[in-house]
């Protein structure tokens, strides 16, 4: 095995030993969007309407419309988490010791992120099980198809908050980060509601979703789940992750990073 | 050149000057104290030879790799014990070793020897599969500096590996890489306490930034305790 595919081995299964060892992260990861696919959707059920939009066929119900967008909240909390991590780790030393290892910065880094993207598949596959024992289901091949795009999306949110990770350096900043970035970005993209539902409200706050990177994530899993591939989402996804990437080599550069903190 | 080389080094953050000219070289078998109060400019020091940091003033070479121009090359030939500890507290000790070795490359059986050996060296071979969170602060620093071999490094380095340790943890710790300097590594350990020093270990002093003095502890302390010369030459510069 080559240096590089032993180096994203280790930190990949260190992440995943780490994951199972913290069972109070997985349950958090799954209540969440539990509490609101059990709750919140049997409240909206009656509120909200939906026509028939792609990539669905038929009239669907408010619980299944928001599947795909909690199973983007759970690789959105995870992105924003490894990146906790990250400044924990950083804290602590041990992204030091990451940094340390005789590979380019951008492989150590992207195995970071790949190793977080594993572990939220394995939350979002975890949620979509008990979301198909209460009945809510999606075609069976989706369940297959979803999965490059969760990859794609775990890997744009990840690298978000990689870019974040550079720039804060304290713990408590991780409170800021749900108010200005998770909240923001979940409730301003078609997560809860289709944008043409919000366009009739306003169609500034339907502009502003139809920007949001977090909108095209979900879009892309929703059509992923019953076997189409969007392509716009996939465009607005992979773009974003490689300007997210880019801004957070930038960040972690060596000759630029760490310089305004001493050292501990 | 072989061991650690450093030349003219320089750092700022931002107006302030934390290093300036900095130049002294480690040669292998040889156990450098890097003494300094704190505040000296040591753990910047550290930064720039773990390139966590990069300078853009003078030079540092390891084993005969310029840290710039062959940063992978000259990372792969350095041991680093960290100031903090940098474990994972709820996995084995061998899997914290391993999570190492994978990052320099190492896997499989050879990373298992390799493990072995190290942990042997430091007297850690039976602890290997307890969690690190029972192991009390003397065994945990045995183990960072046991992965810090892991990779067989030319070069040793050690910011304050004694902080926050009780007397016989620190005797044998300051013991033990006494030992791996004496087998051929260039050991650079950065302190502030001048009894984990030895009469024939090579000491650099560091004040604010500056390197006050340099070669033996015998030839620096002069006659005197080291400790009182070490006083001296920094109060010196408060005057």
């Amino acid at each position: 095995m080559s240096a590089y595919a032993t180096a994203l081995a280790a930190i990949v299964s260190r992440e995943a030993m780490r994951f199972v060892q913290q069972r109070g992260r997985f349950l958090a990861a799954l209540v969440r969007p539990l509490v609101w696919l059990v709750v919140f959707a049997a409240g909206f059920r009656a509120a909200l309407g939906l026509s028939i939009i792609p990539p669905y066929q038929t009239y669907i119900t408010y619980e299944v419309y928001i599947l795909p967008g909690l199973c983007g909240m759970i690789q959105l909390f995870n992105g924003m988490q490894s990146s906790l991590s990250l400044v924990y780790d950083q804290e602590m030393g041990s992204m030091r010791l990451l940094l340390t290892s005789p590979l380019p910065r951008w492989w150590l880094l992207f195995s970071k992120l790949l190793a977080g993207v594993a572990v939220s598949i394995l939350q979002v596959a975890v949620f979509l099980g008990i979301a198909a024992l209460t009945g809510i289901t999606v075609p069976p091949w989706g369940y297959l198809a979803v999965l490059p795009a969760l990859l794609a999306s775990g890997l744009m949110l990840g690298a978000l908050g990689l870019v974040l990770s550079s720039t804060i350096r304290q713990l408590e900043n991780f409170a800021g980060v749900m108010n200005f970035v998770i909240f923001p970005m979940f409730f301003l993209s078609s997560a809860l509601y289709p944008l043409w539902r919000m366009a009739e409200s306003s169609p500034l706050l339907r502009d502003i979703c139809a920007l949001n990177p977090f909108t095209h994530a979900v879009e892309l899993i929703r059509f992923a789940l019953y076997g189409q591939l969007n392509l716009t989402a996939l465009a607005w996804v992979v773009g974003c992750g490689a300007l997210f990437m880019a801004a957070a080599l930038w960040g972690y550069d060596p000759a630029r990073a760490m310089q305004r903190r001493r050292p501990g | 050149m072989t061991g650690l080389q450093i030349d003219g080094l320089g750092f700022r953050y931002g107006p302030r000057v934390a290093l300036e000219d900095v130049s002294f070289a480690v040669a292998p078998g040889q156990f450098c104290a890097l003494l300094g109060p704190n505040g000296a400019g040591k753990s910047t020091l550290f930064a720039l030879l773990t390139r966590l940091m990069v300078s853009r003033q003078g030079r540092i070479r390891v084993a005969g790799f310029d840290l710039a121009q062959a940063p992978r090359a000259a990372l792969a030939r350095i041991g680093v014990v960290f100031q903090q500890p940098t474990l994972d507290l709820d996995l084995t000790v061998r899997r914290n070793l391993r999570y190492f070795a994978g990052l320099h490359g190492l896997s499989g059986r050879a990373a298992a020897m390799a493990i072995d050996a190290a942990l042997d060296r430091l007297g850690m071979l039976e602890r290997a599969g307890e969690t690190v969170r029972v192991l009390n602060g003397g065994h945990r620093r045995r183990m960072e500096i046991a992965r810090a071999l892991i990779h067989a490094p030319a070069v040793l380095l050690l910011d304050e590996p004694t902080v926050g340790l009780d007397a016989a943890s620190r005797r044998a710790i300051t013991a033990h890489v006494h030992d791996l300097a004496a087998g051929g590594m260039a050991v650079l350990w950065a302190t502030h306490l001048v009894d984990e020093i030895g009469p024939a270990d090579q000491v650099v002093v560091l004040h604010r930034g500056r390197v006050l003095a340099q070669g033996t502890a015998a030839a620096i302390a002069a006659g005197q305790p080291l400790a009182d010369a070490f006083m001296a030459m920094t109060a010196g510069e408060d005057a």
